[in-house]
C-alpha cells in the first residue's frame, strides 16, 4: 500500500471533482460521498502506519518529474516515513470526524454540498502536503490548504467580518510565506535540488556556507510563523473562527496550522545544522506560546479562547522542535523532536475535540459568548463530558494523552531555565483558561435563561464523533509513555532515537503546575471565592491590554495596513499626474509646437509674401488718384515741377543737390498732390472713393 | 514541395478579411461565422503545428517550417523569409486560441459587425506574421500592419474616452517602432554584404562594437519596451485595455503584450550580447519597479478592468526580472511561462469582466458586492482566474513565477528578487480585495437582481483558457521540453 500512498490524497480530490460538477444539488449523496472517501483514506492510513511500523519506519520514497531545466528538478513525488505515517492518521482521524460531525451542523444550509466540496478540497490539499517528498511539492500544497482556508473562513460571506477574516488569513500567511519562497530559493541555488533527501545531503555536505544557511532557514521558517500562526502574524488565527466551527476544528486547530510545525519537523536535518537559526525558532515558539496563553485568559468568545489557546500549544510544539534543533546542533540530547511531534499528535485530537464540544454547545445556544451560558452540563451531557476530557488533557492531567507529550516538551525545555519558567508559566495559564472556560459554560447557573431553555443535546451524528475524539485524548498519549521500550519515540525520531525516561520530579512540577491552574480558575469561576470582577479592577491595565490583544491588530493597521493603501494611492496619482502627465505633456507640447509653427507660417512667412503684395497694392491705390484723368491738374504738376525745377537751375534757390533730401522733397510733394488731388476727388464723384475700400490685402480669415 | 504552414497561419485571416469584406454588411451572421471560422482554421493549424513540433521536433534548437528565403524586393536583400521554434511555437498557438475565442466573444457586436470584423481578422493576420518573420523587413511589416486595425477597434468601439485611447495606443507605438526602424537599418547598413535576414545578423550582429551594439539594443529596446509594456513607458495600456471592447483587450493583453518580450527573446537579446551585459542590471530593475508598482497601482483602482490592466503591468514585470536573468535557462523559461499563462489568465480575466459589464454596465468595483449568492457560477470561475493571477500553485501562473525567482535568484541581484517576491504578497491582497468587494459581503437584491447568470457562449470562451491554466500548472513539463532546446540555444547565444 505504501507505494499507492497518493491514493489517500487523490480520494478526495475525486470527491471535491465529483460533488463540484455532479453533487451540487445532492446534498445527501455530496456529503456521503466526502465522507465515504475520507474514511476509506483513514483506513488506508492505518495500513500505511502498519506497514511503516513493518518496515522498521524505513522510509519509501517514490517521484516523477513535472518539468526540469539545466539539472533543477520540478517533481511531484511521495515520501513515506514515520513522520508521514503518522501525520497521515491525524489528518485523516480528525477530518473523518469532522465531516460526520457536518452533517448535523450544516444541516440546513444552503450551501451544504459546496462545504462538503471545500472539505475534500483540504483535505486533498492537506494530505499532499504530508506526502510531499520535496520542497517544491510541500510549498504547492502548502498554498492549497492556505487557499482552502480562505474559501472555508469566508464559507459564510454574506457576513462582512467573515470576509474579511479570509481575507486577512490568506494575506498574512502569504507575508510568511515570502519568507519561505526566498528561503527555498536559497536553498535550490546553493544545492540545486528540492528533494528533501537530496537538499539535506548536500546541506550535510556543506553546500551552504553557515551564515547563509541560518538566513536561509530563518527565512524559511518565516512560512511556519504565517501558517502556524507565530507571533507575529499570529493575528489572523482568531479572526478564522468567524469560518464554521467544524472547519475550526479541522483547519484552524488540527491540521493546516500545524503544518508550519511539520514543516520544522520536516526540515530537522537541516534546522539542526544551525543553533542560531534554531534558537530563533524556540524563542518565537515560546514567545508566541506566552502571548496567546495570556490573552486567553480573559476572552470572552469560547472560538477565540480556543483559538489562543490553538496559537499557543503550536507555540509549545515550535520551541520544543527549536531547542531540539539548538541541542542538536551543539552535541547535546533532547527529547525536543519527539516532544514536538508527539504534542502535534494529541493536541490534534483534544483540540479537535475541544472545538467540536464548542460547535455542540453554541448549535445548542446559539451565540459565542461563554457569558451568556452557564448551566449547560446536565443538559448537554456527552458534549460537557467529552469537553471536559478534553480539558484535563490539554491542560496535562495524568493519565490523559496531553499529560504525556506536554511533559516531554517540559523535559526538552528543562536544559534551558529561562525556556523552563515561561514553559510552566504557560501551562499553568492553559489549565486555567480551559478551566474557566469549563466552569463558565457548564456549571453555575445559567447566565441567559432564555438560551438555556433553548439548549438541548446535540444529534448523534455530531456526538459520536466527540466519544470517539474523547477516547483518542485519552489514549492517543499511551503510545509515548516512558517505560515503553518500542513507543512513539522510537517511531518518529530525527537522527538517533531518543530513549525518553520518565523524570519524576518534572511530571510532579507540571503536575502541580497544572492543579493550581485549575484550582484558581475553580476558586473564581465555580466556588467564586475571588471575584473575577475585582481582579479585572484591581489590574485593570493588565486587563485591558490582555483583552485588546495587546493591540496588535490596530498596531499593524496603523503600520502596515494604512500606510500600504495609502502609497498605493499615492502611487495611482503618482502614476496618473506624473508618468502619464509627462507623456500628455510631451503630447500637448508637440501640439503647442505645432500651433507656433501654424501661427509662424500663417503670420510671418505667409505674412511677409501677402505683405510685400499688400504695399504694393496700397501703394498703387493710392498713386492712382495722381492720375485721375483731370487734365487740368496734369497741366498744375508739370507747371510747378518745371518752376521748382527752374529755380534750382539758375540757382534761385540754393539747393546742394543731395539726393536723399531731393527725394524727401519729392515724396513731400506726391503726397501733398495726393492731397490736393483727394480732396478735389472727395467734391467730384463719389464712386472713386468707394473704389479705395475694397483695395487691400486678401488676409485669411 | 513543403506544406507552406506558416504562410498559411497568416494568409487563412487575411482571406477571412478578404471575404468579410465582399459579404453584405447587412448579414451580420454570415460575417460573424465566416470570421469564426477562418480564424477557427488558423487555430486548428496552430494547435496542429504545437502538436507536431512537440512530437517531432521539439528537441532541435533549429527553424521548423522553414519558408524561404525567398528573395522579394532583390535590389534591397528583402526576403520572404518565415520560421519557427520554440519562442514561437507557444505564442502562435496562444495567439490562434485566443483570436477564435475573441471572435467567438464578439458576437455581441452590432454596430457596423463588418468593418468589425475585417479589422479583427486584419489584426490576427499582423499578429500572427510577427511571431513567424525572420526578415527585418517582414517583420517591421506586420508589426505596423497590427496597429491599423488595433486604431480602428479601440477608436471606434471603444468607450467613452475611444479617441484619446486609440491616438494614445498608435502615436505611442509609432514612436518606438520608429527608434526600431532605424535601428534595423543601422544592422542593414552595416552589415557586410547587406541583408535584413534575422538568422544571419544574429550571427553577425556581436561583432558590431560595444557602441553600436548598445545603440541599436537600446533602440530595439525602446520598441519592445513600450509594448510590453515595462515602467514607465506603460501609460497608454490602461487607457487602451479600459477603452477597448472586451475582445480587443483580451487580445490586447493576451498577445500584443507578447510582441515586445518576444522581440526581445528573438531580436536584441541574441544580436546584442555586450550590450545585454551591460544593462541587464538595469533592466532587472526595471523589472522589479514594475512588479511593485503594478501592483500597488492596482491596489488603488476603483475600475475593475483598469486593476486587471496594471495587474498586467506588474506581470509583465516578472518577466522583464527574468530577462535580465541572462545566464538562467530556468528564468528564461519562466518568462516564456508568465508570457502564455499571463496571456490566458489575463485574457479570462478581460472576458469575466466584460462578461460583467453587459450586464451591468458598469464597471465600479464599489458598485457592487455579494455576486458570489447571486452568480455562483460567474463568481467561481472569476474567483478561480482570480486565484491564478495571484499565483496560486496547480495554476500556470504560479509555476512560471516561481520558475521566474528560482532562475532570477542564482543570476541577478538576490535582494532584487526578494523584493520581487513581495509582489506575490501584493498580488494576494489587490485581487483578494477585488473578490471582497465585488462577490463577497451583501447582495443589493434591489440593484442587482436583474443580473443573470453567464451563459453557455461565455463559458465556452473562457473553458479553454481555464483547462490550460490548470494543466500547465499540473503538468508544465509539455510546455518547457517544447522550449528548452531553443533556450538553450538561446542561452549560449547572450553568452558570447
Amino acid at each position: 500500500m505504501t507505494e499507492y500512498a497518493y491514493i489517500i490524497a487523490l480520494l478526495p480530490a475525486l470527491s471535491f471533482v465529483l460533488i463540484v460538477f455532479f453533487l451540487r444539488f445532492k446534498e445527501f449523496l455530496a456529503a456521503g460521498f466526502s465522507i465515504a472517501m475520507i474514511v476509506i483514506g483513514w483506513i488506508l492510513s492505518i495500513v500505511v502506519l502498519a506497514e511503516t511500523l513493518g518496515r522498521g519506519g524505513e522510509a519509501y520514497e517514490g517521484f516523477f518529474h513535472i518539468t526540469s531545466f539545466a539539472s533543477l528538478n520540478f517533481e511531484f513525488g511521495i515520501l513515506v516515513d514515520p513522520l508521514t505515517a503518522m501525520m497521515l492518521i491525524v489528518v485523516t482521524t480528525v477530518a473523518s470526524c469532522v465531516q460526520i460531525y457536518s452533517i448535523g451542523y450544516m444541516k440546513g444550509d444552503p450551501r451544504f454540498s459546496r462545504f462538503f466540496a471545500y472539505l475534500s478540497l483540504f483535505c486533498f490539499s492537506m494530505l499532499g502536503l504530508v506526502l510531499a517528498n520535496n520542497f517544491f511539492m510541500i510549498f504547492i500544497f502548502w498554498e492549497l490548504v492556505g487557499l482552502t482556508s480562505y474559501l472555508l473562513i469566508g464559507f459564510w460571506f454574506e457576513k462582512k467580518v467573515a470576509a474579511d477574516a479570509g481575507k486577512k488569513a490568506f494575506i498574512t500567511t502569504r507575508i510568511g510565506d515570502l519568507g519561505f519562497i526566498i528561503g527555498l530559493l536559497m536553498i535550490a541555488t546553493y544545492t540545486g535540488t528540492f528533494n528533501y533527501g537530496e537538499v539535506f545531503s548536500r546541506v550535510a555536505g556543506g553546500a551552504i556556507p553557515a551564515g547563509a544557511l541560518t538566513v536561509a532557514l530563518v527565512f524559511l521558517f518565516g512560512g511556519a510563523i504565517g501558517k502556524s500562526a507565530q507571533f507575529p502574524l499570529h493575528v489572523w488565527l482568531p479572526d478564522a473562527m468567524e469560518g464554521p466551527t467544524p472547519v475550526s476544528a479541522l483547519i484552524h486547530a488540527a491540521t493546516m496550522v500545524v503544518a508550519g510545525v511539520y514543516l520544522v519537523a520536516r526540515a530537522m536535518p537541516i534546522f539542526s545544522g544551525s543553533a542560531e537559526a534554531s534558537l530563533v525558532v524556540a524563542t518565537i515558539g515560546i514567545i508566541t506560546s506566552l502571548l496567546a496563553a495570556s490573552i486567553g485568559l480573559v476572552q470572552n468568545d469560547i472560538k477565540r479562547v480556543l483559538a489562543y489557546s490553538t496559537v499557543s500549544q503550536l507555540g509549545y510544539m515550535i520551541m520544543a522542535l527549536g531547542l531540539y534543533g539548538h541541542d542538536t546542533a551543539l552535541g547535546h540530547h533532547s527529547p525536543g523532536y519527539y516532544a514536538g511531534t508527539f504534542h502535534l499528535m494529541t493536541h490534534a485530537f483534544f483540540k479537535g475535540l475541544l472545538f467540536l464540544g464548542a460547535g455542540s454547545v453554541i448549535h445548542a445556544v446559539h451565540t459565542n459568548d461563554i457569558q451568556e451560558m452557564g448551566g449547560l452540563a446536565p443538559k448537554m451531557k456527552t458534549t460537557a463530558l467529552t469537553f471536559m476530557i478534553a480539558s484535563l488533557s490539554i491542560a496535562g492531567i495524568f493519565p490523559f494523552a496531553g499529560f504525556w507529550s506536554k511533559d516531554e516538551i517540559v523535559a526538552a525545555a528543562s536544559y534551558h531555565p529561562v525556556f523552563l519558567v515561561l514553559t510552566l508559566a504557560v501551562a499553568f495559564m492553559t489549565a486555567f483558561y480551559m478551566w474557566r472556560l469549563c466552569f463558565l459554560t457548564f456549571f453555575g447557573k445559567p447566565r441567559d435563561q432564555h438560551r438555556f431553555d433553548h439548549a438541548h443535546e446535540s444529534p448523534r451524528v455530531m456526538t459520536w464523533p466527540l466519544v470517539f475524539l474523547a477516547v483518542l485524548s485519552v489514549v492517543a498519549g499511551w503510545v509515548g509513555l516512558p517505560w515503553l521500550s518500542q513507543g512513539f519515540a522510537s517511531f518518529v525520531f530525527h537522527g538517533e532515537a531518543y530513549h525518553p525516561h520518565a523524570n519524576w520530579l518534572l511530571m510532579a512540577i507540571s503536575t502541580v503546575v497544572a492543579v493550581a491552574g485549575i484550582g484558581l480558575a475553580w476558586l473564581i469561576y465555580y466556588k467564586k471565592k475571588i471575584s473575577a470582577d475585582r481582579l479585572a479592577e484591581r489590574f485593570r491595565p493588565i486587563y485591558t491590554l490582555l483583552y485588546n490583544k495587546y493591540y496588535f491588530d490596530e498596531l499593524y493597521d496603523l503600520i502596515i495596513v494604512r500606510p500600504v493603501l495609502a502609497f498605493a494611492t499615492f502611487m495611482w496619482s503618482f502614476d496618473n499626474w506624473v508618468i502619464d502627465g509627462l507623456v500628455n505633456g510631451i503630447a500637448k507640447l508637440t501640439i503647442l509646437w505645432s500651433d507656433l509653427k501654424l501661427w509662424f507660417d500663417t503670420w510671418i512667412v505667409d505674412g511677409a509674401v501677402n505683405g510685400a503684395g499688400w504695399i504694393v497694392q496700397q501703394g498703387s491705390a493710392l498713386l492712382r488718384f495722381v492720375q485721375a484723368g483731370a487734365v487740368q491738374f496734369y497741366a498744375l504738376f508739370l507747371l510747378v515741377a518745371m518752376v521748382l525745377l527752374a529755380l534750382v537751375k539758375f540757382e534761385v534757390v540754393m539747393v546742394t543737390v543731395d539726393w536723399p533730401v531731393l527725394s524727401v522733397i519729392m515724396l513731400a510733394g506726391i503726397a501733398l498732390l495726393v492731397l490736393v488731388s483727394r480732396t478735389a476727388h472727395r467734391a467730384g464723384p463719389a464712386e472713386a472713393t468707394a473704389d479705395t475700400g475694397s483695395v487691400g490685402v486678401e488676409k485669411e480669415e | 514541395m513543403q506544406i507552406p504552414y506558416l504562410s498559411s497561419l497568416v494568409f487563412v485571416p487575411l482571406i477571412g478579411m478578404a471575404v468579410v469584406m465582399f459579404l453584405p454588411k447587412q448579414s451580420k451572421w454570415a460575417i460573424r461565422w465566416v470570421s469564426l471560422v477562418l480564424s477557427g482554421i488558423a487555430m486548428v493549424i496552430s494547435i496542429w503545428l504545437t502538436w507536431d513540433y512537440y512530437f517531432n521536433l521539439a528537441g532541435s534548437a533549429a527553424m521548423a517550417y522553414v519558408e524561404g528565403p525567398f528573395e522579394w524586393i532583390p535590389s534591397l536583400h528583402i526576403q520572404y523569409f518565415l520560421g519557427a521554434d520554440g519562442i514561437s511555437i507557444p505564442l502562435l498557438s496562444l495567439t490562434g486560441l485566443l483570436s477564435f475565442l475573441s471572435i467567438l466573444a464578439s458576437f455581441n457586436i452590432e454596430n457596423r459587425v463588418k468593418e468589425y470584423f475585417a479589422f479583427f481578422l486584419l489584426l490576427e493576420v499582423g499578429m500572427m506574421g510577427v511571431f513567424v518573420a525572420l526578415d527585418f523587413f517582414l517583420f517591421y511589416v506586420f508589426w505596423e500592419v497590427m496597429l491599423v486595425p488595433m486604431y480602428f477597434l479601440i477608436g471606434i468601439w471603444g468607450g467613452p474616452r475611444k479617441e484619446y485611447a486609440a491616438i494614445k495606443f498608435f502615436l505611442y507605438t509609432l514612436f518606438g517602432s520608429i527608434f526600431m526602424l532605424v535601428a534595423i537599418l543601422i544592422l542593414y547598413f552595416t552589415s557586410e554584404p547587406h541583408t535584413l535576414n534575422m538568422l544571419t545578423l544574429i550571427q553577425t550582429s556581436p561583432g558590431l562594437g560595444h557602441t553600436l551594439q548598445m545603440v541599436c539594443f537600446i533602440f530595439f529596446f525602446i520598441a519592445f519596451a513600450i509594448k510590453v509594456p515595462v515602467w514607465p513607458f506603460h501609460t497608454w495600456l490602461p487607457d487602451a485595455h479600459v477603452e477597448a471592447p472586451t475582445a480587443v483587450s483580451v487580445i490586447l493583453a493576451g498577445v500584443l503584450l507578447k510582441m515586445g518580450t518576444y522581440g526581445m527573446l528573438r531580436i536584441s537579446w541574441p544580436m546584442f550580447p555586450d550590450a545585454l551585459r551591460t544593462l541587464s542590471f538595469w533592466i532587472a530593475v526595471l523589472g522589479v519597479i514594475a512588479i511593485i508598482y503594478g501592483a500597488l497601482v492596482s491596489m488603488a483602482q476603483k475600475d475593475l478592468k483598469k486593476l486587471v490592466a496594471y495587474s498586467s503591468v506588474s506581470h509583465m514585470g516578472f518577466c522583464m526580472l527574468a530577462l535580465a536573468a541572462i545566464s538562467s535557462v530556468q528564468a528564461i523559461a519562466g518568462c516564456m511561462f508568465q508570457m502564455v499563462s499571463h496571456g490566458l489568465i489575463t485574457g479570462a480575466l478581460f472576458l469575466l469582466v466584460g462578461v460583467l459589464y453587459d450586464r451591468a454596465h458598469t464597471r465600479e468595483i464599489a458598485a457592487f458586492g455579494g455576486l458570489g449568492a447571486k452568480l455562483p457560477v460567474y463568481s467561481g470561475i472569476m474567483v478561480f482566474f482570480s486565484m491564478a493571477s495571484l499565483g496560486l500553485p496547480g495554476m500556470s501562473g504560479f509555476i512560471s513565477e516561481f520558475m521566474i525567482f528560482v532562475g532570477a535568484f542564482g543570476a541577478v541581484n538576490k535582494v532584487l528578487v526578494g523584493l520581487g517576491v513581495l509582489g506575490v504578497v501584493l498580488g494576494a491582497a489587490y485581487m483578494l480585495r477585488m473578490v471582497q468587494r465585488v462577490f463577497l459581503g451583501n447582495f443589493d437584491e434591489s440593484r442587482w437582481g436583474g443580473l443573470f447568470e453567464i451563459n453557455f457562449r461565455e463559458i465556452v470562451s473562457v473553458a479553454p483558457l481555464m483547462v490550460l491554466t490548470l494543466w500547465i500548472g499540473v503538468y508544465p513539463k509539455w510546455l518547457s521540453s517544447m522550449m528548452s532546446a531553443t533556450l538553450e540555444n538561446l542561452v549560449t547565444l547572450m553568452a558570447r
